[in-house]
């Protein structure tokens, strides 16, 4: 990413500690009952997995480093902020598709938007678009767990998903204000 | 098939590496140091995400997750993988390798792609790390309840498609 934020600079956060603690609780519980066998079977079976897995986290890291510094991100914001209706949710279940990042980019540019005047269905198609459908955690997360067949699969089903968030939530928002009005 | 996946991705990246090679030596230069320490930072959380998954598969009660969230389990499967993806605690790491854990012992597909999209969603961890302090609350919670429906969307078109 072009601008790390400071929090992501930990290479250990409480997240990995807690998964840490979590494999550690199940790898001695798979030797209590089975074993070292079975424990050296599982460690084997997952080296492998690393192994292949290293090829598409290295690509997917320099493509989204790639797209985070060539892509005019003021160009998009723009996209988004001047259209509205079905047009503007199109516009932004696209964006959150193609731009790159994770949360600490994507909220920001939504929270922008926002405030920017821009239409919430577009916002809403836009966050969750890139919930569902960003390559970044979908390459280097998802690919090497699930496989290709399964996130192409569960990535298909997603499609239209973010068109449909975007169109539930503009009459929820009209709802809202006319109660609170 | 994974290998033309691979191969399209390095493709991908090699036209990108061109393109940023004629924006100026510089631009190629950050961008591939940015990716390699991205790549780096990443590579023992993902030892530590495949070790789990491998460990956690092992002891997770095979018997609960196909009732729970096997073939036979229905709308009720998919409303339970629905909550606990939105409640699962922590990142990527954690959403994956409990939801590859839960494949390989025996939950169905449909179940595991509700599980994924309420994770994607909904993640507990997100929503209050980045999402509530970087956005106005009335469009989180619109966001958060127009999207309840879709996991089970996304599980019927799976079971409907009988894919993946």
């Amino acid at each position: 990413m072009s601008t790390p934020p400071p929090r992501k600079a930990a290479t250990f956060d409480w997240t990995t500690a807690f998964i840490a603690v979590l494999v550690l609780v199940s790898g001695t519980t798979v030797y209590l009952r089975d074993g070292w066998p079975r424990v050296l079977e599982i460690l084997g079976h997952d080296f492998l997995l690393f192994v292949g897995i290293m090829p598409s986290l290295l690509a997917g890291c320099l493509l989204a480093a790639f797209v985070a510094l060539l892509l005019p991100r003021e160009t998009v914001r723009r996209w988004i902020g001047a259209e509205s209706g079905i047009t503007g949710i199109f516009i932004g279940a696209a964006a959150g598709v193609i731009l790159p990042g994770g949360p600490f980019t994507i909220y920001p540019v939504a929270a922008t938007l926002a405030v920017m005047g821009a239409d919430i269905g577009a916002i809403v198609a836009f966050i969750t678009s890139w919930s569902l459908l960003g390559y970044s955690r979908a390459l280097v997360w998802e690919l090497p767990f699930f496989g290709v067949h399964f996130v192409g699969w569960r990535i298909l089903l997603s499609l239209p998903l973010p068109i449909l968030a975007g169109l539930m939530v503009r009459p929820l928002a009209n709802l809202l204000a006319k109660r609170f009005r | 098939m994974t290998i033309f996946v691979i191969g399209f991705l390095w493709l991908l990246v090699a036209v990108l590496a061109a393109v940023a090679a004629r924006q100026g030596r510089s631009v190629l230069k950050g961008a591939i140091k940015g990716g390699l320490v991205e790549f780096m930072r990443l590579i023992p959380r993902i030892a530590i995400g495949v070790l789990g998954s491998g460990f956690i598969a092992e002891i997770m009660p095979e018997k609960w997750v196909a009732t729970w969230l096997g073939p036979e389990s229905g709308l009720a499967g998919i409303a339970i993988a629905t909550l606990a993806g939105g409640l699962t605690p922590g990142g990527p790491m954690i959403g994956f390798a409990v939801g590859i854990a839960a494949l390989k012992a025996g939950a169905a597909s449909p179940q595991v792609v509700a599980y994924s999209t309420a994770w994607a969603l909904f993640a507990l961890h997100r929503a209050l790390l980045y999402e509530i302090p970087l956005m106005p609350a009335r469009i989180v919670w619109l966001r958060m309840t127009a999207s309840v429906p879709l996991p089970f969307i996304a599980a019927y078109m799976a079971m409907l498609v009988g894919k993946p």
